[in-house]
């Protein structure tokens, strides 16, 4: 195929951003509209590709490939059966945060939109890359938008978090430069379908993959570099917290998958027991923290670390069921924390108010709106019959087979997942009214239920029937596991 | 038809909770109505079965499949799993008909209807799985279900509490069921029932490295399976959630808490005997677990003073003397006290509903007596229910717990002689218990307040039906199906869905043993009475000269102030502490608070320097300019 599908879904956002831009418009409506419309379309071209997208193969398909910088930094595209479905979650996700800004954002709706749209650019671009540096440039740009997102449109914290955002995240990437300069300087390319065939002398290995991992530990985020996720969350608002945690949190698990391992597979055999600890530590210890969380949107924050906890053990497990229940859980998890903070939002954009104790009795005066977070919250706590419990499962079962002790606690974490989880609900949906504004309160809007019930539907759906995301990945996976294999043999 | 039983209750809790505004009663017919077609078509599946032999497996659809771990959504119907769909269903269909009365006055009976028929479809779903992650699924289906059912009068903070509690205790057993599946799927490369059965012979002797124990595979796994049983089926130790589950309306105690779904533990070590076969070690932790369950709560509930309490207390004993029986290996007669105990003990509580019912929501057996004249039907079902729970001859309890008994004695083991010893103890107590029970609330004096004997009433036919049909249950299905489930029949009957490494052989018993249970059992009829009734000041002054006894019961064992200092208490504080000082404390100190600190610090410092005086500059330059030179000069 010679139409450059790739470049359209990646500029399709940022042209209707600029078009945005340029449109004059003093109620913001037709902005909302191009934005919701643009997003649409590039959300169905990503599913044509997903559709049009060879499962069978393992091989990167629809590759662009254009000379960047003087023939030695390539502008590489391709999708495998593994970023496929990043595409798909982040142009799935867009459009539901572009309806939920009609609610909750009230000035600068424009800009607003502006900003999504340019981060939309990015995160697909993330997922689409096969040039290092290219993948480096999206991987970084999309802290800007972030970083404004959060700085402007925040909570009255917003400064300190949109900094602490920007110091950790910048902290580790710089780092992973530094990698990519002495990945260059070592192969004499930045194209990682070069790199993979390009064995990395056995004692660079290390240190590269250390380099990556300070990238990646902190956009996970994984233990101990966790702190800014929560303040990050609590200060964003509702739009920005759903894209934090539905897609940017994914781009380190896709980045473990797509260089770390394939990369430097003997240092990734190296380091697997410190990831490992560092995955129990956060399933555990964040899940124990949100325990005691007072704030809603902390309380889900600090759950998804725990989250991706499982998300670094399953990919660290090498095995079949590990890696795609990691995939699965961070899909998964995609919809869920989107949805969870939508839930949020919902009730913020009527009371104000993030603090558990402001509410309570929610049921009586909002049923529907009631339903939609209880089904979201035992999606969150890995019900049977929700995503959220394939992906836990696979990836439990993933690591039984490589550590019994690692399994068990991160078994254990279901259990403290579940009280969290009740707990949250119980204060929040159930008990009695302790606070009178509740009362006036109407339930979900059109546009709100929109929304909830399209996430509530795929959570439920891919629950039940998981095959369409499983078999997209397969193949994939499996010759990813075969060539780490071989290439510890190898060695 | 196998996917209209599975999936009609579905259908109806769908359509009863989106319905609930078409018109009155529409949500409460729609789901009674389709679970009973789906009680009698099963029915028909157990006829078919029992009588053509017509068993089999039935694919919906693929569910998962990841490398070797596939899992198929399927309804596999064979003689255990048809004997659960009857009780299942049938118990299913008189609950929801019983709960159109019950339930009358409350605003959000379509909800409650909804959430019963969906508890049936989890239920079921578990019944009829081939692989054990469908059996997850309904085992946390069920699990859900029962969480929303106890939380259902979600104005109650106790309720709530309940309900959290229920799925947390219960989570802690999944926890053990999901390692089990784990070891199971490393080792035997699949979760299909069939397949593992087929192989675990060939891992019988296998060892593994466990903790740095060498433990073997199958007794681990067994082990782990029963933790999970455990949970669900409130054994000792993890049985905390099923007394306060009470919090919920007693149709659900009666369908979920009593018939149902705590049985799903007893099914579960049943449908997995081929692998407790092959571990000796595993069957003694079931019997012994098993005892000390039947044993502790039969004592707990002596002193109960709340009605549902002593019936779950009754619950949890019952099934203790389910699980020595599977623990000494006669499961067949473990599922004929099931099935037994399903209707008996659902009658009961569908009996005490009907009492509370009457007494306008009063759950304390102080606060009643005297009322036999005033409610007449209830009291003559719950003379039935109690009959058959103490085991008086002749009705269902009899078969089945005399066989419990008996099994254990034929067991020749130490263990099985202890366990029949505990079995007839626990059952002399229980006859105390449920006698204190039905005297207290029937007979003697009118002992409440607020309400006069007038205004006390009989339920209405929605919810005496049901009662009859259970009372049939409770009366005749101990004796009708004896022959199938334990007697001459039942190798023929259970083919190879329970299996015997080493079968129990039925030899000859002495009579004077088989004696003792029902003679202690109608002993205790008088007993009570008088203690009860006719003189209740010895016990009143027991306890005064034995109250910490006394209160060690009443408290039930203080095992949940245990775990409330031991695991509740510790995790919040960790939970806080990991929260202020890990977080905060070090991570925000050291990390990016600290850097920016750092970094301003040295910056002001730095910054100072910088004075815009022309004398400083030339200072420093100066200061330099002899350091050059003296180094130079020394060199």
């Amino acid at each position: 195929m010679n139409f450059p599908i790739l470049s359209t879904l990646i500029f399709l956002p940022l042209l209707s951003s600029l078009f945005i831009f340029l449109s004059r418009d003093k109620k913001n409506n037709n902005s909302i509209y191009i934005s919701l419309f643009s997003s649409i379309a590039t959300f169905l071209l990503s599913l044509f590709l997903w559709y049009s997208l060879d499962n069978n193969s393992a091989e990167f398909q629809f590759v662009e490939e254009k000379s960047w910088i003087n023939n030695y930094i390539k502008f590489k595209l391709g999708v495998d059966g593994i970023s496929i479905l990043f595409i798909v979650l982040t142009t799935f996700i867009t459009p539901i945060c572009i309806i939920s800004c009609i609610n909750s954002i009230k000035t600068r709706v424009k800009e607003f939109l502006i900003a999504i749209l340019i981060l939309e650019t990015f995160m697909i671009g993330v997922f689409c890359s096969l040039d290092l540096v290219i993948f480096y440039l999206f991987f970084e740009a999309g802290l800007i938008p972030m970083f404004l997102i959060i700085g402007v449109w925040g909570g009255p914290r917003r400064v300190y978090s949109a900094f602490k955002f920007f110091l950790f995240t910048l902290l580790g990437s710089v780092l992973m430069l530094v990698a990519i300069i002495v990945i260059y300087w070592l192969t004499g390319t930045t194209d990682i379908t070069e790199i993979y065939k390009i064995k990395i002398p056995k004692d660079y290995q290390n240190i590269l993959w250390l380099a990556f991992l300070s990238s990646f530990a902190v956009k996970m985020p994984m233990w101990p570099v966790h702190t800014w996720l929560p303040d990050a969350h609590v200060e964003a608002p509702t739009a920005g917290s759903v894209i934090l945690a539905a897609i940017l949190l994914k781009m380190a698990g896709y980045g473990f998958l797509r260089f770390s391992i394939p990369m430097f597979p003997i240092a990734s055999e190296y380091f697997t027991p410190l990831i490992y600890s560092l995955s129990i530590i956060a399933i555990i210890y964040t899940s124990l923290v949100a325990l005691m969380q007072d704030d809603m949107k902390k309380l889900i924050a600090y759950s998804s670390v725990a989250h991706m906890g499982y998300v670094t053990l399953g990919i660290f497990t090498l095995t079949k069921q590990g890696i795609e229940g990691s995939i699965y859980q961070m899909i998964s998890h995609g919809l869920i924390s989107a949805a969870l903070f939508l839930c949020v939002g919902v009730v913020y954009d009527r009371l104000h108010s993030r603090m558990i104790s402001s509410y309570g009795g929610l049921v009586s005066y909002l049923p529907k709106y009631s339903f939609l977070f209880i089904v979201f919250a035992l999606a969150a706590l890995g019900l049977p019959g929700t995503s959220g419990f394939l992906g836990e499962f696979l990836v439990l079962t993933g690591a039984f087979q490589k550590s019994y002790l690692a399994a068990m606690l991160a078994t254990f974490g279901v259990v403290l997942g579940a009280a969290y989880m009740l707990w949250l609900t119980k204060r929040v949906i159930f008990g009695t009214i302790n606070n009178v504004e509740i009362k006036n309160l109407s339930d979900v809007n059109k546009s709100e239920i929109i929304m909830l019930a399209t996430l509530a539907f795929f959570v439920i759906f891919f629950g039940f029937y998981p095959l369409p995301l499983m078999e997209t990945f397969s193949v994939s996976v499996n010759s990813l596991i075969d060539n780490y294999q071989i290439a510890l043999i190898s060695n | 038809m196998e996917y209209a039983i599975l999936f009609l209750p579905l259908l109806g809790s769908i359509i009863g909770y989106l319905g609930k505004s078409a018109t009155k009663y529409f949500s409460e017919i729609i789901t009674s109505f389709l679970v009973s077609i789906s009680a009698v078509l099963s029915l028909i599946v157990f006829w078919n079965g029992f009588h053509n032999d017509i068993y089999g497996n039935y694919k919906i659809f693929e569910w998962i499949s990841s490398g070797d771990f596939t899992a198929n959504w399927s309804i596999n119907i064979d003689p255990l799993s048809s004997v659960m769909l009857v009780v299942v269903t049938f118990i299913s269909a008189l609950v929801h008909i019983y709960s159109i009365g019950y339930m009358s006055h409350d605003p959000h009976k379509p909800r409650f209807m909804s959430y019963l028929s969906l508890f049936t479809f989890s239920m079921l779903a578990l019944v009829v799985s081939d692989n054990f992650l469908q059996l997850f699924f309904g085992w946390e289906g069920v699990g859900l279900c029962s969480y929303l059912l106890i939380g259902f009068w979600y104005k109650k903070e106790t309720a709530n509490d309940a309900a959290i509690k229920a799925f947390i205790v219960n989570r802690i057993g999944d926890f053990g069921l999901a390692i089990a599946i784990f070891l199971i799927f490393f080792f035997f490369g699949t979760i299909n029932f069939d397949e593992v059965f087929n192989i675990t012979e060939q891992y019988a002797e296998k060892k593994l490295i466990f903790f740095g124990f060498e433990l073997n595979l199958i007794t681990l796994i067994c082990v782990f399976l029963f933790i999970g049983a455990m949970g669900k089926s409130a054994q000792f130790l993890l049985h905390t959630w099923l007394p306060d589950a009470m919090e919920g309306p007693t149709p659900v105690s009666a369908l979920i808490h009593a018939a149902t779904m705590v049985t799903a533990g007893v099914f579960l070590v049943v449908r997995c005997s081929p692998m407790f076969e092959y571990s000796q070690v595993a069957l003694n932790l079931v019997t012994i677990v098993g005892m000390i369950t039947a044993i502790f709560a039969a004592s707990v509930a002596l002193v109960q003073n709340d009605i549902k309490k002593i019936v779950a207390y009754s619950t949890c004993s019952q099934l203790g003397y389910m699980f020595f029986a599977a623990g000494v290996g006669a499961y067949h007669v473990a599922m004929f006290h099931l099935f037994t105990h399903a209707f008996f003990k659902a009658l009961l509580f569908l009996g005490a509903g009907s009492v509370i019912h009457a007494f306008k929501d009063e759950q304390d057996i102080r606060r009643m007596g005297g009322v036999r004249k005033r409610l007449p039907f209830t009291y003559f079902y719950m003379l039935i229910g109690t009959l058959a729970l103490t085991g008086f001859p002749l009705l269902s309890g009899f078969f089945s717990k005399d066989a419990i008994i008996e099994f254990a004695y034929l067991k020749n083991s130490h263990i099985g002689n202890y366990a029949a010893t505990i079995g007839i103890f626990t059952a002399f107590l229980t006859s105390i218990y449920s006698w204190r029970l039905f005297f207290k609330t029937f007979h003697g004096s009118y002992n409440n307040t607020k309400i006069s004997l007038n205004d006390t009433h009989e339920s209405p036919l929605t919810m005496l039906i049901p009662l009859f049909f259970l009372g049939l249950g409770a009366v005749f299905s101990g004796y009708f199906f004896k022959n199938t489930f334990i007697g001459h029949h039942s190798v023929d009957f259970w083919q190879a869905s329970i299996f015997f490494l080493n079968e129990i052989k039925h030899e000859a018993i002495p009579i004077w043993f088989l004696l003792i249970t029902p003679v202690l059992v109608s002993i205790a009829i008088p007993i009570s009475y008088y203690l009860y009734i006719l003189n209740p000041k010895i016990l009143d002054d027991f306890k005064k000269t034995n109250s910490p006894l006394y209160n060690f019961l009443l408290n039930k064992w203080y095992i949940d102030e245990l775990y409330e200092k031991l695991f509740v208490e510790p995790s919040k504080k960790i939970g806080s502490f990991f929260w202020k000082n890990g977080d905060i404390g070090v991570i925000d100190k050291f990390g990016p608070n600290g850097i920016s600190k750092l970094v301003k610090m040295i910056s002001n410092k730095t910054g100072r320097l910088q004075t815009g005086f022309i004398y400083d500059y030339a200072f420093v330059m100066l200061l330099g300019l002899s350091i050059l030179l003296t180094y130079l000069i020394l060199k």
